[in-house]
C-alpha cells in the first residue's frame, strides 16, 4: 500500500490546495500518470503518480487546501493483491521522486483543518486549465472558474474570457458552486501576495543556507550569432531558434564535463545527477517568476529542446505545468537578455547548486590576435554552492562553456 | 489591407500576448516591446501570428525596424499591397 502525499513541488512551497483528481478508486495508474491537479501559490500544477499501481482511496477533496506531505490518496501496487506474482515490489526509482520529499520532513498533522477520510467518493468536477493570469483575475473578482468557457489553447480560460464574464451579468456557474449562496462565493485570493511569499521563502532559504561564490565571464557570440543567423534564413518561421536555445544547449554540454554543478546539495551531502534537467526561468506577466525544467535535456538535440522550450513557456503561462517539471530541476538558467540588463548575480534555487545567468548580448570592442574588433559580447555569470563546488571547478565549467559557443555547428 | 485594418489585426495579437494591458493606447513612436514586456519568446509568437494573419513573414534581420506602430505599418502596409 503506497501513501500519495501532496507533493512539494519547489522548495517555496509550504501547502497545496487539491483542484481536482483525474482518476477514481478503482483506476489503474502507470509511474508518471497525472492523477491530481494542485494550485501551489504560483500556479495549478497537473501531479503525477510515481509508481504503478491500482487507486484504492481517495482521501482529500477539491478545495481542500493541505500541508506538503498530507497523504492525498491510497495506491495499492501491483504485487500486492495477490500472492502470485513472485516478484517483490519494485523499489522506488529515484530518478524522478520528489526532492522535497527527503529535504524536509512531512508534517505530521495538517495545520489548517483536519482531514477526515471522505467515506463517499470525492465529487467529480470538470477540469479547470486556465492560465495563470485568469486565475488571477478571477480570484480577484471573486469568480468561478468552472462557470466560464475557454478561448484559449486546449479550451483554457485566458484573462480576457475572465473579463468577459465579469462585465455579464453574474451568471450561476456551472460546477458545485452553483448549489452555494452567493455569499459562499470563492473568497478573493491575492495571487500576487502568495507569489511573493512563495518566493521570499525560498530565497530566503537560499540566501541563508547556500554559501554563494559567483563567477563572470564575457563570451564572445560572433560565431554563434552568425551560425544562428545562416540557420533560421534556412527555416520556416515557426522553427525558428531563439538565441537562448544554443546557450542551453552549451550549458547541457559543459555540464557534461563538469557534472558537479548538475545536482543538489540535500542533508549535508551533494548529490549529483545522471539526468540533466535544466530549469529556465520564466517570468509571468502578472507578476513573479516560475523556473520549471525541460526534462532530460541531456538527451535532446538542438530542435527538441526548442519545442521544449516552448511547450514549457507555453504551459507555464496558460496552465498545465507537470510535478515533475516542478521538483526535477538539477540547475536553473535565468536569462535577462531580453532586457537592457548586462548581468545576473543570481541567486541559487535550494537545493540546486548551481545557477546561470545570462546577461543581453551587446557591441563591444573585443581583442583578439592583437587586433581590437567589435564583436558581440554575452556576460555569463555561474553562482555555485561552496558547499558542493569549488571556484576551480566553476571556472572550468565557464570555460568549457565558452568552448561550446564558439564551435556553434557542433551543438 | 489598409492601416486600419493591420492596426486591428497588430493590436488583437497584442492583446493576446499582453492581456492585461490596452494596445490601443499605444504612442504611435511607443517601443511596443518594452511598453508591453514582450519578450523574446512573445515577439517570435507575434511574428508567427502576423505571417498567418497578413501573409508577410518577417526576416530575422528586420526585427529591429518593427520597434513602434508607426514602423509596423508602414512595413505590413508596403507589404500587403
Amino acid at each position: 500500500m503506497a501513501e500519495f502525499r501532496m507533493p512539494s513541488l519547489g522548495s517555496d512551497m509550504q501547502s497545496g490546495t487539491l483542484l481536482e483528481w483525474r482518476v477514481k478508486p478503482g483506476d489503474r495508474v502507470k509511474r508518471r500518470d497525472i492523477i491530481a491537479v494542485v494550485d501551489t501559490d504560483k500556479a495549478a500544477i497537473e501531479i503525477e503518480v510515481y509508481e504503478d499501481g491500482i487507486v484504492e482511496k481517495l482521501l482529500v477533496e477539491p478545495g481542500q487546501k493541505v500541508a506538503v506531505g498530507t497523504v492525498l490518496a491510497i495506491i495499492r501496487t501491483e504485487a500486492e493483491p495477490t500472492a502470485a506474482s513472485p516478484e517483490p515490489p519494485p523499489p522506488e526509482k529515484p530518478v524522478h521522486a520528489p526532492v522535497g520529499k527527503s529535504e524536509r520532513p512531512a508534517p505530521a498533522a495538517v495545520d489548517e483543518r483536519k482531514i477526515t477520510p471522505p467515506t463517499r467518493p470525492a465529487p467529480k468536477i470538470e477540469r479547470v486549465k486556465a492560465s495563470p493570469y485568469a486565475r488571477k483575475l478571477a480570484a480577484e473578482r471573486g469568480i468561478d472558474l468552472a462557470g466560464l468557457e475557454g478561448t484559449g489553447p486546449d479550451g483554457a480560460i485566458c484573462a480576457t474570457d475572465v473579463e468577459g464574464a465579469s462585465t455579464r451579468a453574474p451568471t450561476p456557474p456551472a460546477g458545485d458552486m452553483s448549489a452555494n449562496p452567493p455569499a459562499d462565493k470563492p473568497v478573493a485570493k491575492d495571487y500576487t501576495a502568495a507569489m511573493r511569499r512563495a518566493i521570499a521563502n525560498a530565497m530566503a532559504r537560499s540566501k541563508r543556507e547556500i554559501p554563494h561564490y559567483y563567477l563572470q565571464t564575457r563570451i564572445d557570440m560572433q560565431r554563434t550569432l552568425d551560425w544562428l543567423a545562416a540557420e533560421n534564413l534556412k527555416r520556416p518561421i515557426k522553427e525558428r531558434i531563439l538565441p537562448v536555445v544554443p546557450l542551453i544547449r552549451a550549458v547541457v554540454l559543459a555540464l557534461g564535463d563538469v557534472p558537479e554543478l548538475n545536482g543538489h546539495w540535500i542533508d549535508d551531502r551533494h548529490r549529483i545527477s545522471e539526468g540533466i534537467h535544466v530549469g529556465f526561468v520564466i517570468a509571468l506577466r502578472q507578476g513573479g517568476i516560475i523556473a520549471p525544467a525541460i526534462l532530460d535535456a541531456d538527451d535532446k538535440s538542438l530542435d527538441e529542446l526548442i519545442a521544449g522550450l516552448r511547450d514549457l513557456i507555453e504551459r507555464a503561462r496558460s496552465g498545465g505545468l507537470r510535478s515533475s517539471e516542478m521538483t526535477d530541476a538539477t540547475i536553473t538558467i535565468t536569462n535577462l537578455g531580453d532586457l537592457g540588463v548586462e548581468t545576473v548575480f543570481g541567486v541559487i534555487y535550494p537545493p540546486q547548486v548551481a545557477l546561470l545567468g545570462f546577461g543581453k548580448t551587446t557591441a563591444q570592442p573585443w581583442a583578439e590576435n592583437g587586433m581590437v574588433g567589435v564583436r558581440p559580447i554575452l556576460s555569463a555569470t555561474l553562482s555555485a554552492d561552496h558547499r558542493a563546488t569549488d571556484g576551480h571547478r566553476g571556472a572550468q565549467f565557464l570555460d568549457a562553456l565558452n568552448h561550446y559557443l564558439q564551435e556553434p555547428a557542433k551543438l | 489591407m489598409n492601416e486600419e485594418e493591420i492596426k486591428t489585426v497588430i493590436f488583437g495579437m497584442l492583446k493576446r500576448i499582453a492581456p492585461e494591458s490596452d494596445p490601443t493606447t499605444l504612442g504611435p513612436d511607443e517601443n511596443i516591446r518594452k511598453a508591453l514586456d514582450i519578450d523574446s519568446f512573445d515577439a517570435l509568437n507575434f511574428f508567427i501570428r502576423i505571417d498567418e494573419a497578413l501573409g508577410v513573414t518577417v526576416p530575422e534581420s528586420d526585427y529591429g525596424k518593427l520597434n513602434t506602430l508607426s514602423e509596423m505599418l508602414d512595413y505590413f502596409s508596403s507589404r500587403t499591397g
